[in-house]
């Protein structure tokens, strides 16, 4: 027996800096309040209260993400609590988009939640703190934090995709979601352990330091370890061939939860994705880029030639999702600044255009969320010309048709792409793009068509309206004056801690 | 005796092996879920060895946010399961088949 030395009576705690974690705290905050007004309120919380605490905890963390960019400006890119949270550039604009999405798909969702008749803050508090694991996963600098923030934002997502108790279809996506969920999580920390052991730290920054200055004489287990991290993460962002999930999941959950999962998981996902590549690992870009360069021929080619054979409008997003995804990894292959930059603006331009999507998609489906066949369109712009006339943009949008933010989006991914010497794979995604561009005109035109549908009139309540208005304004804003918003994303990059 | 760190890895290789095995062939949602936990507690013992190699606390502490995250999947798992119990009485994946996938 050996007696333990007393080595000091005081602990050092790691500094904080709580501007830093702040958006993390609202929204979590906000969670537990409603959490425990739910416990302890003798009456049910309404629909109305829930809302507007989340919507209220979004706006403040837009506001905060203001002040965090002011703090950038004045004083640079920093990382704090013992460097596994960073704030940086692409770390606060991300956030403020996971902020824009949970703002947007709250307000489809309160309407959602009074049609079917749903009482209590559940589907609030789960937002809530799905968005804090997103928000977590954009600002992680170590394996360790981007797995926690993975958690977070997929348990919470499990139960909401699990939410509709009327229908059959939504807890068996939610049990195939959740298996191979936790199938990617147990790969990628699988991953992230075989790099710290090649590498002496789950640290971001001190992984690139050791990677930079030391040679490994038997690379093998950081090759193991970040072949596992990609696929865990091609998981995450449903890219071919682990996409198999993605249409049962977004068919199966509530039509809000589709349209919030399919934004927020995509921000949280390529956010921590680009920083693990390209900040960590970004001495090892020729050994991880022909794993991305197979990755993104499989999704764009697949996800648009499957969607063209799909007749629910919720499998067919699903399907362009993971086209949409194939094209965000064009950015982190190039792996340049300009490259990063672009990721960004795809994703802050995608994310609220799906939002939009899926609220069209919600009205369309109508009570009990059943009716999602792409012929529930027909006519829609002729008997309601806001609404479908509104959908027509989204859609083009995903296409990416010009004068819509889309285009640019596309277009600055495959620049930068063919910057690096990428005009095979370049060429291989705007082909996949042409193929997509056939159901998004198939379906467009259907919403035009003259053919006399009996149909009944959608009712578009308030706020399912201002997100669906401003889903399409951002939309056209960004594709006619994307200037500003880009040079936003690029300015991002640069207070990007390597 | 001395055992050599390389053994410990190679355990927890062929548990994370078997887990994901388990995982891709059984057809009880059950058995899957305990797959997931084996997997976890595959990378609970690589870390563990490297962080006793590296001589690095941080190996050991990353286990206990593994474990807290795999006890809150549990939670959240199980109540799938059941939820998907109580309208089929069966947890065999194989008749979950409202969805094509």
């Amino acid at each position: 027996m050996t007696t333990v030395p007393v080595v000091s009576s005081s602990i050092t705690i790691p500094s904080i800096h709580y501007l830093a974690i702040l958006p993390v705290i609202i929204l979590l905050g906000a969670s537990v309040v409603l959490v425990f007004a739910t416990a302890l309120v003798r009456t049910k919380v309404t629909q109305f209260v829930a809302s507007s605490v989340t919507v209220a905890a979004s706006v403040a963390v837009l506001v905060v993400t203001y002040f965090q960019w002011r703090c950038l400006d004045s004083s640079g890119p920093s990382t704090t609590i013992a460097h596994a949270i960073v704030l940086d550039g692409f770390s606060v604009v991300a956030t403020g988009v996971v902020a824009v999405s949970l703002l947007m798909a709250t307000l489809v969702a309160h309407d959602w939640a009074l049609r079917e008749r749903i009482v209590g803050a559940e589907y609030q508090i789960l937002a809530l703190a799905a968005s804090a694991g997103a928000v977590l996963m954009t600002q992680a600098n170590d394996l360790v934090v981007i797995f926690l923030g993975l958690e977070i934002l997929s348990l919470g997502l499990y139960v909401l995709v699990a939410f509709d108790r009327h229908r059959h279809t939504s807890a068996e996506a939610a049990l195939k979601y959740f298996l191979l969920g936790g199938f990617a999580s147990a790969i990628f920390i699988y991953g992230a352990a075989l790099v710290y052991g090649a590498t002496g730290s789950t640290n971001l920054s001190t992984m690139s330091y050791f990677l930079a200055s030391n040679v490994l004489t038997h690379p093998g287990l950081l090759y193991a370890g970040f072949a596992l991290l990609i696929v865990g993460f091609s998981f995450k962002i449903a890219a071919v061939p682990f996409h198999l999930w993605s249409p049962d999941v977004y068919e199966g959950a509530p039509t809000p939860v589709t349209g919030f999962m399919a934004s927020i998981v995509k921000v949280g996902a390529f956010a921590a994705f680009v920083r693990v590549l390209i900040s960590a690992l970004g001495t090892q870009i020729d050994t991880w880029r022909p794993i991305l360069w197979v990755l993104v021929v499989l999704t764009t080619v697949v996800g648009a030639s499957v969607a063209l054979l799909q007749r629910n409008a919720k499998r067919m997003l699903a399907y362009s999702s993971i086209n949409h995804a194939g094209f965000i990894l064009l950015g982190i292959w190039a792996g340049t600044t300009r490259g990063v930059a672009s990721t960004l603006f795809y994703i802050v331009t995608y994310a609220p255009t799906v939002v939009a999507t899926f609220a069209v998609v919600t009205l369309v489906g109508g009570l009990g969320d059943e009716n999602h066949s792409i012929g529930g369109y027909r006519g829609l712009a002729r008997r309601q010309p806001w609404l479908g006339a509104s959908m027509c943009v989204l859609l083009l949008s995903q296409l990416g048709a010009p004068l819509t933010s889309g285009f640019y989006a596309k277009y600055s991914v495959l620049a930068s792409t063919i910057d690096v010497g990428g005009s095979p794979l370049a060429l291989i995604a705007l082909l996949s793009a042409a193929i997509a561009a056939c159901f998004y005109l198939r379906w467009s035109s259907a919403l035009y068509s003259d053919e006399p549908v009996e149909a009944t009139r959608i009712v578009v309540p308030l706020s399912t309206g201002i997100v669906i208005g401003v889903g399409v304004a951002m939309t056209l804003v960004f594709g006619i004056w994307p200037g500003p918003l880009v040079t936003l994303c690029q300015h991002a990059t640069l207070l990007f801690t390597p | 005796m001395n055992v050599p760190a390389s053994w410990y890895l190679i355990l927890a290789a062929v548990l994370f092996g078997i887990g994901a095995f388990g995982l891709l062939t059984r057809r009880s949602a059950l058995i899957m879920f305990m797959c997931i936990e084996l997997m976890l507690n595959a990378v609970n013992l690589t870390f563990v060895t490297f962080a006793r190699t590296l001589s690095d606390i941080g190996g050991q502490a990353t286990v206990f946010f593994v474990m807290v995250v795999a006890a809150a999947e549990v939670t959240v798992g199980l109540g799938i399961v059941v939820a998907v119990f109580r309208r089929r009485s069966s947890t065999s994946v194989d008749e979950l088949s409202e969805l094509k996938g």
